[in-house]
């Protein structure tokens, strides 16, 4: 392409770090932007001129777009900043355990949001990290050579400084997210904390590898016929049948993709995360069956930039499978050829839906495709791609060995097999929880020992932020899809957020809309405005400073709930007023109006 | 006649495949119901298509015929049976059998929330088409409250995406001082719309040169060059194809914006002459647009056979001696 630059020219650490990133030899050369733009975040800290002109070059990409993909991605800075910042969470489960608190003390020793008095370190907000279980959160980036990054969690304002400062700290075990570890009748979570997730070994001692030696015996079609069978619906959010998905690939034509949705940005929602830093290989191992049954050789794993110790486990695993001919070109001998390319998201909660995510391992910004065309037909780099979520794949493992019926018998008759769910905020043992699919809310609630807190229970968050909250007196409802659905709400990616009664909930509904505000990609209007004219009116609402009257502002609220439920191009838009409308529907929230349900 | 040998090497021409002419229409027919009646429209064609084949009058914004289609302003919304949201006409494809409404409550409910959003965020001075638009669908703007204070010069160009500073009062806007930083046209983003179409006709639509695209997320996305660097430092060649596609004025030749300033510029008193450009082989269509005897812009209309409408910074630009001659 015939490019003009401007004349800034990159530092000479600057294209080391680009240099330093290892490329394959074929594919779409674009795929590397977000690699390298990351390589550089690393190394100095933000993306300079200089630096984003050396990789447009490299890739041949136009300066303006470069400059629009890095611009888009929260992980990246195009000012400059200090090289040590501390992400610190405020989204709704920290909220609920104290971040505020947090926020105020960092205010006071290090300054306001974005300050720096060294000009070494400063901090920011960021929405969830994903160990809301653990709450509340943080992640501390220090850029350099040897650059490093950890989650604090929970954190508090002096481990947030010493890590500023270069301390690392051991990350705690997984015992602290998993609850039930060790427990008999567990599937998903069996080998979490019980066998090393950095060896293959001992996976494969473990169990591991029957599955794939099973389906390989079975063949592609037969491991497709006993997906339809066990009538498994995605845990991404979006609950579509798997095995009508891998049936639409076995026509489509080659070269087809797998992708493995690890992007798991949903405020309240880190069971994927405890998947991979618990049992890496398993997903592995998934991911290859599901490549081998659909007709795929290449799988990419996308994986959200906040998750370092999930990385760090899956890329060792893939440099390890890859070694032992579990990945590769001959798969323990049978022929098999199927490999797995890491990609890491860099900040953006968008890029968790399905067409988003491709344009993002493309090397573009996260935004959504219009659909039709399905990714069935035309998915990454324009070819036919499946793509599941972490949890989805997991289950492929049991669907396999144990067959489609006997998966199929578990649960309910709709919501078939376990399902993990993500409890956090007022809960007495938060963390992840698998049970089969039939529990109620109450049940669950149980589980996790109960309503901390005051102990009260006011409201519980179902399905993250894209969810609904429920009541007191919803708590027999089954955690099921079609219990939650009749219940009015989704099961979404199973977060289950009770708050006390101490909470104040306009607080929790305007940081749900503040969410999508920064959230939204941008592309289309009724998402882009929508979702700031929605917080505007809760700003109002919440302040007793409605324009005209409480009651137009709720009619403005609910009909720009409709134009982005109806008019938006993606799930973001189309659920940003979901959980809003279900509590005001539900509770008092502002002052001075009865809600719908007391009148 | 080939665009790659026009014989002036100094002309910027378009460096990419030669423009797409309309495709030959398949002769398979597809049946569908709009609004009650049945329509039958050639295979391809789009919902819009089929809408303006029986008179039904579909509002568009960021659609242009000349560039590919990227559906995001969602004015054109229909309602189609089945599905659960409303789709894009401009770009949904016509399918055996739809049943399509285009005037049910939910499709004027949106239509009506999509003006009110942009015209309580975009200043439309100068982009006519929204007041027709607003008076047909009863849209009321102001109902979001005063307009917040506009952003500093650069303000929206720093941003960072990902958390924003919670609004103080008023609803958000995208107000923002002109950019002017060179001769031939400014760049007023406080009248941008985010309709993708000055990105795509600098790029592989139009012009292959790539000086602008969106940058920033959410409410802070927005047309810029690399770091907002002055176009006179871009890769931007001023062919102003981008300023031919903008339906709102915010891209504006420089002359316009400053007669607009001084209160001079008047339509009613300009005449508008199509001409073939003199510069090279190539024969643009141009539409001179002639105030007091002055070119005061050049336009070229979008149904012209041979660069549909977009034009080289010479045939764009390229007149200050006809006007000096007087
Ligand atoms: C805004 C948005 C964010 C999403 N984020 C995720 C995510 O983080 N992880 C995920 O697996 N699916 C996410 N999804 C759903 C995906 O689009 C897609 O449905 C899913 O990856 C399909 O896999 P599954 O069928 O195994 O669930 C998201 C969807 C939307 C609209
Ligand atoms: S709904 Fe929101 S996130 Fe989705 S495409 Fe539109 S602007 Fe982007
Ligand atoms: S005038 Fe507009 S379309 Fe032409 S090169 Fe410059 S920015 Fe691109
Ligand atoms: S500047 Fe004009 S053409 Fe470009 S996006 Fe804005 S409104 Fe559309
Ligand atoms: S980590 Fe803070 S809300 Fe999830
Ligand atoms: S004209 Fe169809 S979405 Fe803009």
């Amino acid at each position: 392409m015939d490019l003009h630059f401007t004349g800034a020219t990159p530092a000479a650490e600057e294209k080391a770090a680009v240099d330093g990133v290892p490329l394959a030899a074929i594919g779409v050369r674009r795929r590397y932007l977000l690699p390298f733009l990351h390589a550089i975040q690393d190394r100095v800290g933000w993306i300079s001129p200089g630096a984003l002109n050396y990789v447009s070059r490299v890739l041949d990409v136009p300066p303006a777009e470069a400059f629009g993909v890095a611009d888009f991605y929260g992980l990246f800075s195009t000012q400059q900043q200090p090289p040590a910042v501390a992400h610190v969470c405020d989204d709704i489960a920290c909220k609920a355990k104290g971040a505020d608190r947090l926020r105020a003390e960092l205010q006071k020793a290090q300054g306001p949001e974005g300050s720096s008095k060294d000009g070494k370190s400063t901090w920011r907000r960021t929405p969830c990290l994903g160990l809301c279980e653990r709450a509340p959160a943080a992640l501390v980036r220090v850029a350099g050579e040897r650059h490093s990054e950890q989650a604090l969690a929970p954190a508090s304002a002096s481990d947030i400084r010493a890590a500023l400062q270069g301390t690392q700290f051991t990350p705690p075990t997984l015992r602290a997210s998993v609850p039930q570890m060790g427990q008999a009748g567990l599937t998903l979570l069996r080998r979490v904390g019980q066998v090393n997730p950095e060896s293959l070994a001992e996976y494969r001692a473990s169990g591991g590898s029957l599955a794939l030696r099973r389906a390989f015996e079975m063949g592609p079609a037969a491991v497709v016929r006993e997906m339809i069978e066990s009538k498994l619906a995605g845990r991404g959010g979006a609950a579509f049948p798997c095995g009508q998905k891998w049936n639409s690939m076995l026509s489509a034509a080659l070269p087809r993709y797998l992708i493995c949705n690890a992007d798991e940005s949903e405020p309240g929602t880190f069971k994927d995360r405890v998947l991979m830093e618990g049992d890496p290989y398993a997903l592995i191992e998934s991911m290859i069956i599901a490549g081998f049954a659909t007709g795929c050789e290449q799988g990419y794993l996308y994986i959200r930039g906040e998750y370092p110790l999930a990385r760090r486990r899956l890329e060792h695993a893939i440099r390890e499978c890859r070694t032992q001919f579990f990945l590769g070109n001959n798969i323990l001998g049978s022929g098999t050829r199927f490999d797995i390319e890491l990609h890491v998201g860099a900040g953006a909660y968008i890029c968790g839906e399905e067409t988003a995510l491709m344009n993002s391992i493309e090397g573009k910004r996260g935004e959504p495709r219009n659909k039709p065309p399905l990714p069935t037909q035309v998915g990454l780099f324009g070819k036919p791609t499946i793509i599941q979520n972490v949890e989805t794949l997991l289950n492929v493992l049991p669907i396999v060995t144990e067959g489609g019926k006997a998966f199929a018998a578990i649960g309910t008759e709709p919501s078939t097999g376990t399902k993990l769910f993500c409890l956090s905020g007022h809960v007495e043992k938060p963390g992840v929880y698998e049970v089969p699919f039939g529990a109620t809310l109450r049940q669950l609630l149980d589980l996790a020992g109960g309503i901390a807190g005051s102990g009260k229970l006011q409201a519980v968050l179902i399905g993250g932020a894209a969810g609904a909250f429920l009541g007191p007196q919803d708590l027999d409802t089954p955690m099921t899809f079609e219990g939650t659905r009749a219940a009015g709400a989704a099961l979404g990616s199973a977060v289950i957020m009770p708050f006390d009664d101490t909470v104040a909930l306009r607080e929790i509904l305007i940081r749900i809309a503040s969410f999508f505000r920064d959230e939204s990609c941008g592309q289309c209007v009724p998402c882009r405005i929508g979702t700031v004219r929605q917080e505007e009116i809760l700003q109002r609402l919440a302040a007793g400073k409605p324009l005209l009257s409480h009651a137009t502002e709720l009619v403005m609220l609910n009909e720009v709930g409709q134009a982005m439920r109806d008019a938006s191009i993606c799930g973001l838009g189309q659920t940003a007023s979901s959980a809003i409308e279900s509590a005001l529907a539900r509770f008092p929230v502002f002052p001075g109006e009865p809600s719908e349900a007391n009148r | 006649m080939n665009v790659q040998n026009a014989p002036d090497p100094k002309i910027p021409v378009p460096r990419g495949p030669l423009p797409i002419l309309p495709a030959q229409r398949p002769a398979s027919m597809v049946e569908i119901t709009m609004d009650g009646k049945s329509v039958s429209v050639p295979q391809g064609s789009t919902l819009l298509e089929a809408a303006r084949s029986i008179g039904i009058d579909t509002p568009t914004l960021c659609f242009l015929q000349n560039l590919t289609p990227v559906n995001v302003c969602r004015l054109c919304v229909v309602e189609v049976e089945g599905s659960r949201a409303l789709v894009p006409a401009c770009s949904r494809q016509a399918e055996p059998g739809m049943v399509v409404q285009t005037h049910s409550e939910r499709v004027r409910l949106s239509r009506r929330l999509v003006l009110e959003m942009l015209v309580s965020s975009v200043d439309i001075s100068t982009a006519p088409q929204f007041q027709k638009y607003m008076r047909r669908f009863g849209a009321r703007p102001e109902r979001f409250g005063e307009a917040a204070p506009p952003a500093a010069t650069d303000e929206r160009d720093t941003a960072e995406p990902g958390h924003h500073h919670p609004p103080e009062a008023g609803a958000a806007t995208v107000a923002q001082p002109v950019k002017i930083d060179n001769e031939l046209y400014v760049r007023d983003y406080g009248k941008c719309i985010l309709c993708y179409k000055c990105v795509e006709a600098c790029g592989v639509d139009a012009q292959n040169t790539f000086a602008i695209a969106v940058a920033g997320r959410g409410f802070g996305a927005r047309i810029s060059t690399e770091y907002n660097t002055p176009l006179t430092d871009s890769a931007c060649v001023y062919c102003g194809n981008c300023i031919g596609v903008c339906p709102t004025g915010a891209l504006m030749f420089r002359r316009e914006y400053e007669m607009r300033q001084a209160g001079t510029w008047d339509e009613s008193r300009q005449t508008r002459t199509d001409t073939i450009c003199p510069y090279c082989g190539v024969g643009c269509t141009l539409t001179v647009h002639v105030q007091e005897e002055r070119i005061v812009k050049v336009t070229s209309p979008l149904d012209q056979e041979i660069t549909q409408g977009h034009l080289c910074i010479k045939g764009r630009f390229g007149w200050e001696w006809v006007n000096q001659k007087k």
